[in-house]
């Protein structure tokens, strides 16, 4: 699934990063809890969040992600804007629930990170 | 940036409480570890060890430093803060366990997962620490995997 393809089905919005939505990713996580993300998401996995301060782009900076979908139609500042397209993060934002969100991806073939537990990838 | 011996330093002062410019120091050595042509698994350890220890400094203590030595055989954090100090650090290092306050969780910290992250990617973790005084957090993480 291409960040193209996450953008038609979840109705969003491109906010920073429109030249990568080709970009292929493998699979997706969705966490309020930044340790959680940094011990469990590799860096071809999308990130949702309802979060949307600084430390979320800087998250996704420490393990190379390259797109966040922040949900509930949250729109992130500018400054966080920008802090994205400095990273060449693309960031997409939706009006949908964060699970919503995740089933229509699911339901779309885009799985969850394969998790073993106690086990670092 | 400190060039001596073939060894790399790196010092950033970490401010309690700023969540502007928290990250930043661990950004940095991210960014100077990637022209250093680091294999990029030892880069994700480090960033987040670095970025984990980074951010308990801004927020349980009073501030403090991070430091970062690089060799060609290792490189080695240093968390050093000024307080206050942890209690129970057998306890603290379990997953799940934090003090953290309702607007740090809103912030998307406070998962108790932070100290458990950094064991689990470094190959040396040593924590020193006195109540009222401060906590040193050490740690060594091998460039094994860039050898052979
Ligand atoms: N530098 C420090 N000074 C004082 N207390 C600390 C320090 N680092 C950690 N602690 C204590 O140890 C607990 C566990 O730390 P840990 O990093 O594992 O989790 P957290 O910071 O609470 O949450 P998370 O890292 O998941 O956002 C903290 O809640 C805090 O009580
Ligand atoms: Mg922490």
């Amino acid at each position: 699934m291409t960040l193209n393809d996450i953008k038609g089905i979840l109705n969003a919005q491109v906010l920073t990063g429109e030249q990568f939505l080709d970009r292929k990713v493998s699979s997706a996580f969705g966490s309020d809890l930044m340790s959680d993300v940094l011990a469990f998401v590799d860096n071809s996995s999308v990130l949702l969040t309802g979060l949307t301060n600084p430390q979320v782009i800087r998250t996704a900076e420490m393990i190379d992600l390259f797109a966040i979908i922040f949900v509930r139609g949250k729109r992130p500042s500018d400054e966080i804007i920008k802090m994205g397209q400095r990273n060449n993060i693309t960031i997409l934002m939706t009006d949908y629930t964060l699970y919503t969100s995740c089933g229509k991806l699911y339901e779309n073939g885009l799985k969850g990170i394969e998790f073993e537990k106690g086990v670092m990838t | 940036m400190n060039k001596k011996d073939d060894t790399i330093k790196l010092e950033y002062d970490i401010i309690q409480n700023d969540f502007v410019r928290a990250g930043e120091a661990s950004s940095n050595v991210k960014k100077i570890l990637k022209q250093l042509g680091i294999d990029s698994k030892i880069i994700r350890r480090v960033a987040i060890v670095t970025y984990e220890a980074e951010m308990n400094i801004v927020i349980h203590s009073y501030g403090g430093k991070l430091l970062v030595e690089i060799s060609s055989k290792k490189i080695e954090i240093t968390a050093k803060d000024n307080g206050p100090g942890i209690e129970d650090i057998e306890k603290a290092m379990q997953e799940g366990f934090s003090t953290a306050s309702n607007e740090i969780r809103e912030l998307g910290f406070g998962a108790g997962m932070g100290l458990p992250n950094m064991k689990k990617c470094s190959d040396v973790l040593k924590i020193d620490s006195e109540k009222g005084k401060g906590t040193t957090v050490y740690m060594e993480i091998f460039m094994k995997s860039n050898q052979n």
